[in-house]
């Protein structure tokens, strides 16, 4: 298979599903637990990079380390999520530009799809697959305790379980949204596809289905004008989705 | 457990961030009460709910009722304080899909929301956050009773409702509680609903302050003990 195809493939998988799961964050507290992960990424990647290693494994591992950190600091410390999100967030970013070597920067920043191969597309492919499953299946109860928790948790959710959840397929996905968008823009596919889409839906099904579409075209189009102009591949990708959230606004629901 | 009892506490204490909350509360309400817990801010009323249903830790004793059919104690509907339409705002969610967390059947949902008063056939499709206050709250009173509770925790539900709404909302809580065998625990501010219809108020402010049927307790002598100033309230002699 060609290599354009795989990074095709490869971006439609991770951008469909990076707009689902980022449909989750519309809630101001959802946002603030998704939304530092995002920044973790980039650190991962200046890792892999350095060592050269795939920057998957990079990104979802200090990510992974960085969402048990924010958890641990949630529970322990109940600080505003906004203290530990500023903090977290610095961490990440001073880190990354300790260890970064200045010749790999372009790539840790905004990915590179050109480096994608056989196993990186798999890997998108399955992992996409799986992430889109268990959020479908939480989703109506992820939303409900991000309406009210005590409601939730009245209605026999484990919100802590499912949080967790939440967390560990934003940790898989930005890690997964490294190859294509760098370690940058990954925060920027979880929620754009969103806010636009929540300007066209009016209900829930609607919404969520739309901004996996949304995500799923932009990433057709980025990868295309890829091809076309030669720009990188991740900022185009962004763009469209940007493009798309205008649009979106002509058609913004009263409320 | 005696039947005529619905829920029985003994010696609860709660404490929060290693602040005692709710201090040796023991009370009991019997089946088919209109109970309303009094007090002032921070008294512990909402954190009181919230160990009722089992969501925070306590020591001493909660138990309710398990009868037939219900091994794990009664089914309870909960409104939560502070359940206001801004949050539905933030989301793309039709009444439909709220009522959908419950996972019940469309008809069911369309009855339900004819009993509160919300006979509109479009308010399914409607955003909860666009409704008016009023049907706002009758959704809610819904959404509470659908699944047929046997037992209502409401906290402060009509917060935020004007006074004609307010009256509306609570008679027709008044008739779900006549036709459907309800125990209703309720958190309000306002004396007069209490007056009107509660059977047993709790006065509380980490401890009871006094418990017993409004008419007896409601004296300004209590009601200064609890809230720490004077509160006029007028007895209503005629009903």
């Amino acid at each position: 298979m060609s290599q354009f195809i795989l990074s095709l493939i490869t971006a439609i998988f991770i951008g469909g599903v990076a707009g689902y799961l980022g449909s989750l964050m519309l809630t101001k507290r959802m946002a603030l637990v998704g939304g530092p992960l995002g920044h973790l990424a980039l650190p991962g990647a200046a890792l892999a990079l350095l060592y050269s290693f795939n920057i998957f494994w990079g990104a979802l591992g200090t990510i992974v380390i960085g969402a048990i950190i924010i958890w641990l600091l949630e529970i322990k410390t109940k600080l505003p999520m906004e203290t530990l999100t500023g903090l977290v967030f610095a961490a990440g970013v001073a880190l990354s530009f300790l260890i970064l070597p200045v010749s790999q920067a372009e790539e840790a920043l905004i990915g590179d799809i050109s480096k994608i191969g056989l196993t990186d597309t798999i890997l998108a492919v399955i992992l996409g697959t799986i992430v889109f499953l268990i959020i479908k299946k939480i989703y109506s109860k992820m939303i409900l305790s991000g309406i009210s928790e005590d409601l939730a948790k009245a209605e026999g959710v484990n919100v802590k379980k499912y949080n967790l959840i939440y967390l560990a397929s934003i940790a898989l996905i930005v890690a997964l949204e490294v190859k294509i968008v760098g370690g940058l823009l990954t925060v920027a596919m979880l929620v754009i596809p969103a806010s636009a889409s929540n300007n066209f839906g009016k209900t829930l099904s609607h919404y969520s289905f739309g901004a996996l579409t949304i995500g799923i075209i932009s990433a057709i189009f980025g990868i295309l004008l890829f091809k076309l102009v030669g720009f990188p591949a991740g900022p185009l990708i962004i763009l469209s989705e940007t493009l798309l959230f205008l649009i979106s606004l002509f058609f913004k629901r009263k409320s | 457990m005696n039947n005529n009892f619905i829920l029985k506490v003994k010696n609860l204490n709660v404490e929060l961030d290693n602040e005692k909350v709710i201090e040796n509360l023991s009370f009991e309400v019997k089946k088919r009460e209109i109970f309303t817990i009094l007090g002032p801010n921070g008294a512990g009323k909402t954190t009181l709910f919230r160990t009722l249903l089992g969501l925070i830790p306590y020591q001493g004793e909660i138990s309710w009722e398990k009868s037939h059919g219900y091994p794990q104690g009664p089914k309870i509907g909960y409104l939560p304080e502070r359940l206001s339409r801004s949050k539905f705002k933030e989301l793309p969610i039709s009444v439909r899909e709220f009522f959908k967390f419950k996972e019940s059947p469309d008809e069911k949902i369309s009855e339900m929301l004819k009993s509160v008063g919300l006979e509109n056939s479009k308010i399914l499709e409607k955003g909860p956050g666009v409704l008016s206050s009023g049907q706002f709250q009758r959704m809610l009173i819904g959404w509470a009773l659908i699944g047929n509770p046997q037992v209502l925790l409401f906290d402060e539900p009509m917060a935020g409702i004007d006074i004609g709404g307010e009256e509306t909302i609570y008679s027709l809580l008044h008739k779900f509680w006549k036709e459907r065998n309800l125990t209703i625990l309720l958190i309000t501010h306002d004396l007069n609903i209490v007056y009107k219809y509660s059977t047993n108020v709790l006065c509380l402010n980490k401890k009871a302050i006094c418990s017993g049927p409004p008419r007896e307790i409601l004296t300004p002598e209590n009601l200064e003990s609890l809230y720490g100033t004077e509160i006029k309230f007028y007895k209503h002699t005629h009903t």
